[in-house]
């Protein structure tokens, strides 16, 4: 009977009506974020003057009103933001943010000559350009985002409400993204696609396989253009009469990098150095694109030139640091020494020289971090609305998304952060940020109320027990009269900060996040403290194992 | 900024004096220290290498060319003066074999032929060698490409202007040149690939010359389908798509065409011959073998296909191919009409390469001058800069050491080295800037300590090595 079966037939039909293709109009998303009013606050535009005591205005996901006397509208959620500061939400010049999955670390870090060999031999062997080694510039990091990317979140948490993200293996990677920190789905991450082109410059290849070598990648590199001039020229003398010509090949390798030279897209080349920036610069005009360098540790040097070449400039803010595995007893040359000892006032002289810089984390574990090695420049010279600048706004606008993020103006993407304080001062915290309208509120995690008896401001020296025998690190802890613990940890492999941390009666819990390979692992360290002594147990993912402290100083 | 001569200080002149002050600002002293446009070096015992040797003589530099040289030389005013009592100027020693200041590697070992690779584009300024291979008075140098493959990458031949960027190094005007190597560097002899990776094509000396064999056919071929395309553009067809380029084989068209130098690594008169053969059969010459310990065996042949020969004053036994050698080398093919030099191949080797030249006095009887020449005249020749350097002739350039003994004692020291006309090495600065710089390297290392709560008193430790000034440039 057609009667019955037309049943289910217009039970779904009524479904689809009801939730079926859904209008794109923002305001009419299933989850339109809701009308927004932040009063009372300190509001930092970044792209005018501040607002001591302003309103801002958030609606359907924008920005729709900001100043020091702004009429509230009815139907906005209202949040008093006495003793608060507004910004617009961070961005992290470069990352490879929602690119990995959430896959242990351990299983794929490489630590010895057997294992690099073993990873090399998986790999197959390149015997010269035609082979195309490290080439796959079809990868686009927008349509490679994993949500599980636990570092979203935490970047998140530290203010960054957009990052760039791209491939980062091979010579050519792919092309980078402008991303958001937060969505319901990958797509609706996405702000912008491709916003540039990356290209590295370390050899892929080794002894055995091409290229072995700098010369090789740059000589490849130089390749790989020409071939890309030559096949933009078929195609167009073809396109433009077919009839009687034959037909050139397509190619998913030249393709995209003829698109991002016809379209002018950025393309990021490293440079640390001053000859590696000189080097660059020269591979730019070469190959006929639009350089934006990214590492510039040593542009104090070559700021000039920079800024004579209009070129735009990540200054990474991994500040160098000795090698931890270098020789303690090996002299060190005074050019070694300066470079560190100058790296941080890069961004002071790129500024001065008028260079468009904008920062990025560079392999950063702990976003904390992000901003107190941005302190650093500031402490090197570096005006700190200049250092919120290259945050925010420059970043926008080396990657020409200044027109929608970057600053606090009318129509814009309402992308904030929210703070009690400076963000660049130590004891700021971060409390809320927007991205695309909608609120994240940063919570400390749960944790006992009871007030902390003892202190534990002083250093620690840390013994854990591990399988492979004690191992020594230690943890300068600073205690506030809440009970909320601050300060790093330092061990064999580096310092890291202290993620989160309190202390409640003698009861005491902190987190560190550890690189591992090109991931991070949280460390979380609890236990309870008798006087100058500690014991506890520490968990890394599934594993954990006890440890112990002792503060040999004079502290109470 | 515009240099004012002493001897335009008139008093007709002082109104102008005056206003060019104004302009300009007070001159740039140490600006003119260190772009003097006029130097003259007096007193000093002059090697030339091709006019003799002359005694209490001066060397007048203007706009870092030579011009004059001479017992008797009027010193212009406002010359910077050197007063070389006593010492003895050389030409800048020139390395036509050399792996410094190179990033990333000096070989492409991957593949058997690598010449789409340069050493112009990974040129390192900041490498510390320049600086140590000037202070031994190396003004210039053939930097090539390593011997993995019989045919290399692309050399690049600089001067030693310590302190400037890798443009600054180059030595322009100086023809291109590329490597080649022979035996059992590119026949991987000595190099066992690890477990699980092949080995690279070719294996023998009959590999090898297979290899750049077919390299030069292909560039035959490459340099046929473009002169094609040529000839078809310029006869007005239409729609024609160019031939692709091809990195690799274009320095080989160049090498057919005579453009650019070939410089072979080899050892044994075998292979030496072989190559010859090869480069004959199509046409081309080899401007120098390198090491070519083997050479005096086969000296006549190596002269009548007018190569150079670089080689090692008395370095050998180091492998199979290298059991034949003989200190009296360099001697037995000059003798035989040979253009010889001797190079280093290494860094701490360009350091002292006056004495290694000095060797062949020794073993072969070769003179003052044709041992002196072995690391000046005859590399320019062998590296075709000979119109601008190698010795100390007017209108070349001013590229001099200034010795405290003569170059070929082994107590000889370089005191200055000049480039261009320019100081770009002075001992007596070196030594005198040393304390300063290891006293702001301490400084830097202390800054760089954690910061304590409680200092400790600081320990005195001696420094057990000294810094070269070198160090703080870039």
């Amino acid at each position: 009977m057609p009667a019955r079966a037309s049943r289910p037939f217009l039970a779904l039909l009524l479904t689809l009506l009801l939730i079926g293709p859904a209008p794109v109009s923002p305001a009419e998303r299933p989850h339109a974020p809701p009308f927004y009013a932040i009063r009372n606050a300190r509001i930092v535009p970044v792209s005018g003057p501040v607002i001591e005591n302003g309103t801002i205005v958030l609606a359907n996901g924008l920005i729709t009103a900001l100043g020091a006397n702004v009429a509230i509208p009815p139907e906005a959620w209202v949040i008093d933001g006495k003793g608060l500061t507004v910004y617009p939400g961070l961005i992290d010049a470069l990352t490879n943010l929602g690119l990995q999955a959430a896959a242990p670390a351990a299983a794929t870090a490489v630590t010895t000559i057997e294992q690099a060999l073993e990873q090399a031999r998986r790999q197959p062997i390149s015997q010269g350009p035609e082979d195309r080694p490290g080439t796959t510039p079809w990868e686009s990091a927008a349509d490679n985002l994993k949500l599980d990317d636990k570092r979203l979140e935490s970047w998140r948490k530290a203010g960054f409400t957009a990052v760039v993200s791209a491939p980062d293996r091979g010579i050519f990677p792919g092309q980078a993204a402008l991303i958001h920190t937060a969505g319901e789905r990958a797509n609706e991450l996405v702000v912008k696609t491709p916003v540039a082109l990356r290209m590295n410059l370390a050899p892929v290849g080794g002894f055995f396989s091409f290229p072995g070598s700098l010369m090789g990648v740059l000589s490849y590199i130089q390749q790989v253009f020409l071939d890309t001039a030559r096949y933009t020229q078929a195609w167009a003398t073809y396109e433009a009469s077919a009839r009687g010509l034959e037909r050139p090949n397509y190619d998913r390798t030249l393709e995209p990098i003829r698109q991002a030279v016809a379209n002018r897209w950025p393309v990021l080349i490293p440079a640390t150095w001053a000859k590696e920036i000189h080097r660059a610069l020269a591979l730019a005009v070469q190959a006929g694109v639009n350089p934006i360098l990214y590492g510039a540790h040593q542009g104090y040097e070559v700021a000039d030139v920079l800024a004579a070449r209009n070129v735009p400039v990540l200054v990474s803010l991994k500040w160098p640091e000795k090698d931890k595995d270098a020789d303690p007893e090996a002299e060190e040359p005074l050019r070694v020494l300066r470079f560190r000892d100058r790296a941080p006032s890069t961004p002071a002289v790129l500024a001065k020289a008028g260079v468009k810089f904008a920062f990025y984390s560079d392999g950063i574990a702990n976003p904390a971090d992000i901003l107190k090695n941005a302190k650093k420049a500031v402490d090197a010279g570096l005006a700190a609305d200049a250092a919120l600048r290259a945050l925010t706004l420059s970043a926008a606008e080396i990657y020409g998304v200044a027109d929608r993020l970057g600053s606090l103006e009318p129509g814009k993407i309402a992308n904030l952060v929210v703070a009690d304080g400076d963000l660049f001062a130590e004891k700021t915290k971060v409390k809320m940020v927007f991205i695309d309208g909608r609120k994240y509120e940063v919570r400390e995690p749960s944790r006992p109320t009871e007030p902390p008896t003892v202190n534990l401001t002083g250093k620690w020296t840390i013994t854990v027990n591990t399988p492979q025998g004690p191992q020594e690190s230690t943890a300068d802890l600073k205690m506030a009269e809440d009970g909320t613990l601050s300060g790093t940890l330092t061990g064999p492999r580096g310092t890291a900060s202290l993620t989160t941390g309190w202390v409640s009666g003698n009861k005491f819990s902190f987190t560190v996040s550890i690189p591992m390979g090109p991931r991070t692992l949280d460390a979380t360290y609890t236990g309870s403290v008798e006087g100058n002594k500690m014991t506890g147990t520490v968990s890394l993912g599934p594993m954990s194992v006890d440890f112990t402290g002792t503060r040999p100083q004079e502290e109470n | 900024m515009k240099r004012n001569h002493p001897n335009t200080g008139g008093t007709g002149l002082w109104p102008v004096l005056f206003i060019v002050f104004l302009a300009f600002g007070p001159p740039a002293r140490a600006a003119h220290a260190q772009n003097p446009t006029v130097t003259v070096i007096q007193n000093a015992t002059i090697l030339t290498v091709t006019q003799g040797t002359i005694e209490k003589g001066s060397i007048l530099i203007r706009d870092g060319k030579i011009a004059a040289v001479g017992r008797s030389v009027r010193v212009p005013a406002g010359a910077t003066v050197i007063d070389a009592t006593r010492h003895f100027v050389s030409p800048g020693i020139i390395d036509c074999h050399s792996h410094i200041a190179v990033d990333g590697g000096v070989n492409e070992g991957s593949i058997a032929v690598s010449s789409m690779v340069g050493i112009e584009e990974v040129i390192d300024p900041a490498d510390i060698d320049i600086y140590r291979d000037l202070a031994g008075g190396v003004t210039s140098a053939n930097v090539l490409h390593g011997s993995a493959n019989p045919i290399g990458g692309k050399n690049a031949v600089i001067k030693l202007r310590w302190g400037k960027d890798a443009k600054g190094l180059l030595f322009a005007g100086a023809p291109p040149g590329i490597k080649f190597a022979l035996g059992e560097n590119p026949k991987r002899s000595n190099f066992q690939p690890p477990p699980g990776f092949p080995r690279r094509y070719p294996n023998t000396r009959m590999g090898v010359m297979d290899v750049i064999r077919q390299a030069f056919s292909e560039a035959r071929e490459y340099r046929k389908r473009w002169q094609d395309y040529n000839r078809r553009k310029t006869a007005g067809e239409k729609n024609l798509i160019p031939p692709a380029r091809d990195l690799k084989l274009e320095p080989l068209v160049e090498i057919l065409e005579g453009k650019r130098l070939v410089h072979a690594h080899c050892y044994r008169a075998d292979e030496i011959l072989q190559l010859i053969r090869l480069a004959e059969e199509f046409g081309f010459k080899v401007a120098t073998f390198q090491h070519v310990l083997e050479g005096y065996k086969v000296a006549k042949e190596i002269a009548a296909h007018g190569a150079g020969a670089s080689t090692f004053s008395d370095w050998w036994a180091y492998k199979v191919e290298a059991y034949d050698a003989i200190p009296y080398n360099a001697a037995l093919m000059t003798q035989k009409g040979v253009v010889v030099s001797i190079n280093s191949d290494s860094a701490e080797e360009a350091r002292h390469l006056n004495q290694e030249a000095a060797k062949t006095m020794k073993f072969g009887g070769l003179s003052e001058t044709e041992a002196l020449k072995l690391v000046t005249l005859n590399p320019a020749k062998q590296l075709r800069i000979d119109n601008r350097v190698g010795s100390i002739e007017v209108g070349k350039d001013a590229d001099l050491v200034i010795w405290d003994k003569h170059p070929l004692s082994v107590y000889a020291v370089a005191q200055k080295v000049l480039i261009d006309g320019q100081v770009y090495f002075d001992r007596q600065k070196d030594i005198a800037q040393r304390a300063a710089i290891e006293k702001e390297k301490k400084a830097l290392l202390e800054k760089e300590k954690p910061k304590k709560e409680e200092k400790k008193p600081e320990e005195k430790k001696p420094s057990a090595t000294t810094q070269s000034p070198a160090e703080v440039q870039p």
